[in-house]
């Protein structure tokens, strides 16, 4: 028995090998790191090396990276100080929080919306009506209903994610295909077999589509309204760094804000490949075959 | 003539109407509550009622500045948004025709897209001389994101055969682009559109809440909002807010109509 | 519980539909009368869009019907009164782009049925699933989900998934529809097979007039819509068949016979340019 398992291990490490000489050898890769690089060198030599108009006032890729890592910075935040960390901290929980909500009534309502036409037709187009508003046009609102500076913040950045998941959810049961409920039918479900067994997996790829874009609509609406009322957090921080001129911090800010939104993206599409494994499974045979 | 829809079609419209008049006047007594009940409710007690706010919006119609607020905010949008489709498109077309260039783009692309657009106004303001160039360059960004990643995904799935089809009719690389490729995107460009006109106005709405300060006139819609909540007027800024709404409407049932006309072969499937 | 696998026989009488969806008042089915014994392989025949799937619809419960009578081992489904059927695991209906459920692997797919009907606890109708996908040589996929087997396999999975319900009758719509022809005529053989180990009254509904010879007792070929019953011929090649029957001249004669009867039917739906329904 043991004689195989080396010879797979064995092959196993000359597979790894071979792809990874395979993604370096790839030319795409290659003009990737170009674009990147090229980027980097026109930022760079814009604002620190030929001071362009303009460029000259932005700060440059060198000066952003020497504040972000050093254990001293200039204007008090960088890698090592606690008060990033604090910011950071801020607006991870205000998203998590606003998620949560936004996902824990959205896709229940969805689902509701789909299931039962009388439940859709008196509460679609009140949603319909309010969704046009832009998120910050409802700040005054937030404020006035929501007491303290946290939950406005957290209302703003639900606000949006819970659209988007509604619709997305009703998307996804209306676009079950009708002989999936027939078949069930037949196979003699009740009506809650019928829920579990095939709306909610029958929406789940929607519901996942779905969640993938209110994670970026909910960071897009927190920056929004940390900069108009907050107290920390990474828009706060953003738009505090620029009344108080200390400009390497934005790049800073807008650099972590970047990671941190990608990051959330891929894990939802983590937990969504996890969930739905029959689809992930169907879709590599139709890349194979 | 087709009875049974029409009635079935009055029950959905029936319902609805109803579903928001009773929202309403929920509203209207929850505002109330504190004059008819002697104490007020914590949240939605301190907005208020409806009828003071179109009481007040009545009035509101007819004074000038109203009206250049919405000038204001609407000729930002409508600039930064065909800046982002007269780049957005070519470059999202030249992405998905020529390989190497999206090699050489995309990624870079990638990595600056999850930066919430706002999170720009900073930089803007810093590197654009005026105001409102910084305005309009946070809007152009918002949309030119959403424009190039459904052009660009539209232009690649179009279906080989179509291609193939064409290139044995002896079709030339001009006559391809314009005549299979471009109408084939055709939807995609403007799904692009409807949801970047959407960002526009999310984004216009909390730019001129965040850099536009102190000037009355043409401040804008979103500018109107905040002003009128800072001095007190909270009927006020609630006819912002629903203002707000309904310009971002028009604008989009402009481009849906658009699109409508210009792809009649694209039903509502 | 094997009861349920007795009788089968089904009879339709006189059952017509009109649809009125925007106010068209569209005639599917006209004054449509079919008996089928218990056991019986039963095809029907005829043009694509022509309101086969409409009559297969009113036998499952998936609609009502405008008229007449249909009856199941002599109890009433439907009729004038009671125009809708109710749905349920006696009337087994395979689909024509399939349906299993595409997040459920093969054998939780089969085992489903007799789970919700709370007939077997859900170990022991895994045990049975397994048991039923082994029969039908499909072991080796039951744990695949069935966008990872080929087309044949996932409509043969849907057979048995029908299968382990002992329905007394099987309503087949074109299973077979998007198939080559190669591909067809092994589910052919298989479905025969199947058929000899657990015989259960087959309604089977084609636009192939060579697929409705080979499998069929009796060919009901139906008019274009409206559709009505336009005439039926008695399939006397013994069984069992396999694919050297289709070289036979008595097959041949059959399909001169039926294309004869079909291709007027064909003729007149292309003319009258009914969109094929998908």
């Amino acid at each position: 028995m043991s004689e195989p398992a080396t010879i797979s291990s064995f092959s196993l490490v000359r597979l790894l090998w071979f792809r990874t000489l395979l993604i370096f050898k790839n030319p795409s890769l290659h003009l990737g790191i170009l674009g990147i690089f090229g980027f980097l060198l026109f930022y760079y030599l814009s604002t620190e090396a030929w001071e362009l108009p303009r460029f000259e006032k932005l700060p440059g890729p060198v000066a952003v990276l020497k504040e972000w890592f050093s254990p001293d910075p200039m204007w008090g935040i960088s890698l090592y100080t606690p008060d990033y960390y604090l910011h950071v901290w801020a607006s991870v929980r205000r998203v998590g929080i606003a998620l949560l909500i936004a996902t824990g009534l959205g896709v229940p309502l969805g689902l509701l919306m789909g299931w039962s036409k009388v439940f859709k037709d008196y509460t679609f187009p009140i949603l319909e009506i309010l969704r046009p508003i832009p998120v910050l046009a409802w700040v005054p609102i937030a404020i006035l209903m929501f007491s303290g500076t946290e939950t406005p913040v957290i209302f703003l950045a639900t606000l949006a994610s819970f659209y988007v998941t509604v619709l997305n959810t009703l998307l996804g049961v209306e676009s079950i295909n009708p002989a999936y409920l027939r078949a069930a039918a037949c196979l003699g479900s009740k009506r809650r077999h019928l829920f579990w067994h095939v709306i909610l997996p029958g929406a789940l790829p929607f519901i996942f589509t779905g969640l993938q874009i209110s994670v970026g609509v909910s960071w897009f609406s927190l920056v929004a309204a940390e900069m108009v009322s907050g107290q920390y957090g990474l828009g706060y921080l953003v738009l505090n760094s620029y009344t108080s001129v200390t400009y390497e911090t934005i790049v800073i800010v807008m650099v972590t804000l970047g990671i941190i939104g990608y990051a959330n993206s891929a894990l939802v599409r983590l937990l969504g490949r996890q969930l739905m494994q029959w689809r992930v499974r169907a879709l590599a045979r139709e890349k194979r075959g | 003539m087709n009875l049974n829809k029409l009635i079935l079609k009055n029950q959905a419209l029936r319902r609805g109407i109803i579903a928001i008049i009773a929202a309403l006047l929920v509203w209207e007594i929850l505002a109330h509550w504190r004059l008819w009940f002697g104490y007020s409710l914590p949240g939605i007690g301190l907005m208020p009622p409806p009828s003071a706010v179109l009481h007040l919006w009545g009035k509101v119609l007819l004074d000038g500045s109203y009206w250049l607020s919405w000038y204001a905010s609407y000729s930002r949008v409508l600039l930064g948004f065909c800046l982002a489709m007269l780049l957005g498109i070519p470059f999202g077309l030249m992405l998905a025709v020529n390989r190497h260039l999206h090699a050489l783009f995309f990624p870079i692309f990638e990595i600056l897209r999850p930066i919430p657009p706002l999170a720009w106004v900073p930089a803007s303001l810093i590197f654009w001389p005026t105001q409102e160039m910084s305005i309009v360059f946070v809007i152009f960004l918002g949309a030119f994101y959403a424009i190039v990643i459904n052009v660009l995904g539209g232009a690649r799935s179009i279906d080989i055969r179509y291609l193939r089809a064409a290139q044995s009719m002896g079709a030339g690389q001009w006559s391809l682009f314009w005549r299979v490729v471009l109408p084939a995107t055709l939807p995609s460009i403007f799904t692009g559109a409807a949801v970047g006109m959407g960002i526009t106005w999310e984004v216009v709405v909390a730019a001129e809440m965040i850099a536009v300060g102190g000037r009355v006139y043409g401040g804008g819609l979103g500018f109107f909002v905040w002003n009128s909540f800072v001095g007190g007027s909270t009927e006020q800024a609630i006819i912002g807010m629903l203002s707000i709404g309904i310009a971002g409407y028009l604008a989009s049932s402009l481009i849906r109509y658009i699109g409508y006309r210009l792809m009649p072969w694209h039903t509502a499937a | 519980m094997n009861s349920a696998q007795a009788g089968g026989s089904l009879s339709i009488r006189n059952v017509s539909k009109i649809y009125d969806p925007e106010g068209a008042n569209i005639k599917a089915l006209h004054d449509c009368s079919i008996d089928i014994a218990a056991g019986e392989i039963c095809m029907i025949l005829g043009p694509s869009g022509c309101g086969k799937t409409t009559l297969l619809n009113a036998v499952a419960g998936f609609h009502g019907i405008s008229s007449g009578e249909i009856r199941l081992d002599g109890t009433l489904l439907c009729n004038t009164a009671k125009p809708q059927a109710q749905q349920g695991p006696d009337r087994m209906v395979v689909f024509q782009n399939g349906a299993l459920f595409p997040w459920k692997t093969l054998l939780n797919n089969v085992a489903y049925g007799p789970i919700v009907q709370q007939r077997l606890s859900p170990k022991e109708a895994r045990a049975k699933a397994l048991d039923m996908l082994g029969e039908a040589g499909l072991a080796d996929v039951a744990h695949k989900y069935p966008g990872e087997v080929s087309s044949g396999m996932a409509r043969r999975a849907e057979i048995v998934r029908a299968l382990i319900n002992d329905p007394k009758i099987l309503l087949l719509d074109e299973p077979y529809r998007a198939m080559d022809a190669l591909t067809k005529a092994i589910m052919h053989e298989n479905l025969l097979r199947i058929y000899d180990l657990k015989p259960v009254t087959i309604f089977f509904i084609t636009h192939d007039l060579e697929e409705a010879i080979f499998l069929g007792q009796r060919v009901v070929i139906m008019t274009t819509r409206p559709a009505t019953t336009k005439e039926i011929i008695e399939i006397d090649l013994p069984y069992p068949r396999d694919h050297r029957v289709l070289s036979s001249e008595a097959f041949r004669l059959l399909v001169t016979q039926v294309k004869a009867s079909v291709h007027a039917e064909a003729k007149k739906a292309f003319a009258a340019g009914e969109k094929e329904r998908a």
